[in-house]
């Protein structure tokens, strides 16, 4: 249903220094359209909708709204044109109230003093037009209320200011399956309206569920524009990593996995648990083992990660490593116990943003070393040029910043940082968030290598299909409980989710 | 032979800004400052480049300039790791006049050696650099709220130790420290001894790289593996261990214990010559020499106001006006607006 255009970029340029990031790049968004934004890592997705919103200016190209040029200078100054956008990161303010945040910056005054009945008034009228299921009280601080919520008062924001145009960033990178279905249901109410709606995702099936039309870049180029019903998975896939259909289908299969029986138990848990954030779970890893957690957001399987690290301490239970009961209190003890541990928010907990990439890498190897013993320049280079190679990282340098890289690339550099202290277990959670399918791909073939090589890999995910593709094993949680068991036949990604589905606790076969 | 002397100063000052320039390093920005100033008395104050040589010391302005900036820069070499850390120390004032108030209690009311009174002090510093880590690091308490207890009540311990008097004392290795020359003032060497121990401890061992990765990510870090707590709890004892010194440094050189007035809002000046330096209060990467040219900088914009007859009263404004300079020079904003009207041009 496609109709005048609402916004058109035209010949879009940005250079960063040393990298082009987005070459004479077109793009078009109708009335009533959910148009998908696609393309891997370092593509351009991200700098193009920041030159949309004014968060870099544009080195070349036109921006039309409505037929008016325009060229926002800030994204307030893009939402007073009508573009909107609602950010991975919830961009709002987490104590403030829900009904504060959606009219931040135009609260109705009088001589200067905010009426707040006209403001929570406002905020329930935006909310009423989502058309949501559940109730959001306006009053409530934002940072009380879920990831999902906090992005519909990011969505009611953007109605709160007629905006025609409404950018989705990744918006449901931290949903789970029934928040992102209620997501996509305000969606299509929202195209029903007449409203543009451009939607960055990495998610394939996501993309086929609401999008009309997608566009695909590639390395800072525009690859085409196509209608979604036209354009089949596999050549989307193709498309965004520029590679043979054939080269894809190999990444479908399902990686070959061995159960070799008879190795040593390296880590053991009885009873593990924090009260209120985990419930007692028992579960083994053995030595060269690849153990999935499944389950969904919040099932508890980050909490176990998290106590196997010491970024929480246990209350009870009991851990035992190589057959001794060991306490682990910070990440420090887990690192010196040969553990390394993948955080899933790589901007909070992962990188050091201002420092360079070899700086990143070795830092968890200087670590372990202590503050004396120095690793000299020459080698802290040697380890960098190697992981540099090794994971493909697209650099320029050494030395560039990590904060400048994609995010598949800064992913890199920290599973880097954990491979150089050659670690006996690592825990990857969410090893692929917000990563494309070519870097996913490695990442997932690293996966496989290290077991080979005898490292214990602990793999968490939200995307079943990975855990399954990717373990031996695999603990399914649920309510912070362990709730079975799954390996062998009984593997696969449907019982899995059955049994999360399923109300009685299944026994472990 | 005045004039060849200026002229071979002025290339090699030039040279190095030239350098600096374009490796793009961050001394850059205060370097030029400090250089602008010099520029400025070049021509209106001539006895700013006046060195006489008597009895084997150096005499003249830019002595006394590097001599009255020795205490700040002492300060702010600890105050860079604290910033670094993402931390502060408004305590060091009062830090300093803990350790004068030992060293002269030691010595005058103790009768102990010298030695052990400098240790007395030193050890004293450590003491209120551990309370200030205790409070930061172990107990979490924000920096800004932790050390102005000590802040406050440091003064109060120093009281306690020269119960209310002044000390005065004659002892003529303490007053040594403050007072000595060895070619130049005996302080300026103190600067560059700890200057160049400051040094080895950061950039000769790792400490300073897990320092900056602890104050650009502190989550990061310790997931990392990286101690943070220690690494802060550290950071703020060094702090202490150099305001000791230069609370030493001002005691020794006016030759008594001043609980009320020694060191009194030095932990500014400190602050400010750290800022001026480039490191980001922010936390995170950390310029020790740069630090120091912000003190020399605080001092020669002093001192240039007393040549010129500036009155006590007013002469912060100025002051104020060409830190106010610097920092605008090295905000990332202004750069990129400079940046554009260059391209444009």
């Amino acid at each position: 249903m496609s109709s005048d255009p609402i916004l058109t970029m035209h010949a879009i340029d940005k250079v960063f220094p040393g990298v082009q990031a987005l070459k004479n790049v077109d793009f078009t968004l109708r009335h009533g359209q959910i148009h998908a934004l696609m393309g891997e890592n370092g593509a351009g997705k991200s700098t193009l909708i920041k030159v949309l919103t004014g968060v870099y200016p544009g080195d070349g190209g036109t921006i039309m709204m409505e037929g008016k040029k325009i060229a926002p200078t800030s994204p307030r100054d893009a939402e007073a044109h009508g573009i909107s956008t609602v950010y991975q990161e919830v961009n709002l303010i987490p104590h403030l109230t829900v009904a504060e945040n959606i009219c931040l910056g135009r609260e109705d005054r009088v001589c200067g003093v905010v009426r707040w009945s006209k403001v929570r008034e406002r905020a329930h009228q935006a909310l009423k037009r989502l058309d949501l299921k559940v109730g959001i009280n306006v009053d409530k601080q934002l940072s009380d209320c879920s990831i999902a919520i906090q992005q519909m008062v990011a969505i009611a924001r953007a109605l709160d200011v007629d905006a025609k145009a409404l950018i989705l960033d990744e918006p449901t990178s931290s949903l789970d399956e029934a928040e992102s279905d209620e997501l996509f249901r305000i969606m299509r109410g929202l195209k029903e309206k007449g409203m543009g709606i451009v939607f960055v995702t990495h998610f394939l099936d996501q993309v086929y569920r609401v999008s009309d039309t997608i566009t695909v870049l590639r390395n800072g180029e525009l690859v085409g524009e196509f209608p979604a019903a036209e354009l089949p998975r596999l050549a989307l896939v193709s498309k965004m990593m520029g590679k043979e259909l054939d080269e894809v289908k190999e990444l479908e299969k399902r990686v070959a996995v061995t159960t070799a029986s008879g190795r040593r138990t390296m880590v053991s848990a009885r009873r593990l648990g924090r009260k209120g954030s985990l419930n007692p779970v028992d579960f083994d890893l053995k030595e060269g083992e690849i153990l999935g957690l499944a389950g969904l957001l919040g099932s508890g399987r980050s909490e176990t990660a998290n106590l196997l690290f010491g970024v929480d301490t246990a209350d009870s239970g009991r851990l035992e490593v190589d057959g001794k009961a060991v306490k682990i209190d910070s990440p420090a003890r887990a690192v010196r116990l040969g553990f390394g541990m993948l955080t899933e928010d790589r901007k909070y907990s992962g990188i050091i943003p201002n420092l360079s990439i070899r700086d990143n890498i070795v830092l968890a190897m200087q670590a372990k070393l202590g503050p004396l013993r120095k690793i000299p320049p020459w080698k802290a280079n040697e380890i960098t040029d190697t992981f540099i190679k090794v994971l493909n990282i697209k650099t320029p340098s050494r030395d560039q910043l990590v904060k400048n890289l994609s995010g598949g690339n800064q992913q890199k550099v920290i599973i880097a940082r954990w491979l150089a202290i050659h670690p006996r277990l690592l825990i990857l959670d969410e090893p692929t968030r917000g990563i494309d399918v070519g870097a996913r791909a490695e990442i997932e073939a690293l996966i496989q290598k290290l077991r080979d090589e005898g490292m214990s890999i602990l793999l968490i995910s939200s995307e079943v299909d990975e855990v399954v593709r990717n373990s031996e094993r695999v603990v399914v949680m649920r309510d912070r409980e362990k709730i079975a068991e799954l390996e062998g036949d009984a593997l696969s990604e449907q019982h899995i989710l059955q049994v999360i589905a399923s109300q009685a606790k299944e026994e472990t076969p | 032979m005045r004039i060849v002397a200026i002229a071979v100063f002025w290339a090699i000052l030039l040279a190095l800004l030239y350098v600096l320039r374009r490796n793009r390093s961050v001394v850059f920005w205060p370097l030029l400052a400090l250089s602008c100033l010099l520029l400025f008395n070049l021509f209106s104050t001539p006895q700013f480049y006046q060195l006489d040589w008597r009895d084997g010391h150096l005499y003249g302005v830019p002595i006394d300039i590097i001599n009255h900036a020795s205490k700040v820069g002492i300060l702010a070499l600890g105050m860079t790791l604290v910033i670094a850390v993402g931390g502060i120390d408004l305590s060091v004032g009062a830090v300093m006049a803990i350790a004068g108030a030992m060293m002269a209690y030691m010595t005058v009311q103790m009768n102990m050696p010298p030695w052990y009174c400098i240790a007395a002090a030193l050890v004293a510093g450590v003491i209120a650099g551990m309370w200030n880590g205790f409070l930061v690091a172990i107990m979490g308490i924000p920096p800004m709220v932790a050390t102005l207890i000590l802040m406050v009540a440091g003064r109060g311990v120093a009281q306690l130790i020269t119960d209310g008097q002044i000390i005065i004392f004659n002892n003529p290795t303490l007053t040594f420290i403050g007072n000595g020359f060895i070619v130049i003032p005996f302080p300026f060497i103190l600067m560059l001894i700890m200057f160049a121990l400051t040094w080895l401890l950061t950039k000769g061992t790792a400490v300073g790289f897990l320092i900056e990765s602890v104050g650009d990510n502190e989550v990061a870090a310790r997931r990392a593996g990286v101690n943070s707590c220690l690494v802060k709890f550290l950071v703020y004892v060094f702090c202490g261990f150099c305001a000791a010194i230069a609370g030493l440094v001002q005691t020794s050189n006016i030759r008594s214990a001043d609980a009320n007035n020694i060191g009194l809002n030095l932990e500014l000046d400190a602050i400010m010559s750290v800022v001026i330096g480039g490191t980001a209060m922010t936390g995170g990467r950390f310029y020790l020499a740069s630090s120091i040219i912000g003190a020399l900088l605080i001092q020669a914009l002093t001192t240039t106001m007393y040549a010129k007859d500036v009155s006590p009263v007013v002469a912060p404004v100025p002051k104020a006006l060409v830190i106010l300079a610097v920092c605008l020079l090295q905000s990332e904003r202004v750069k990129r607006y400079l940046a554009s009207r260059r391209e444009a041009v």
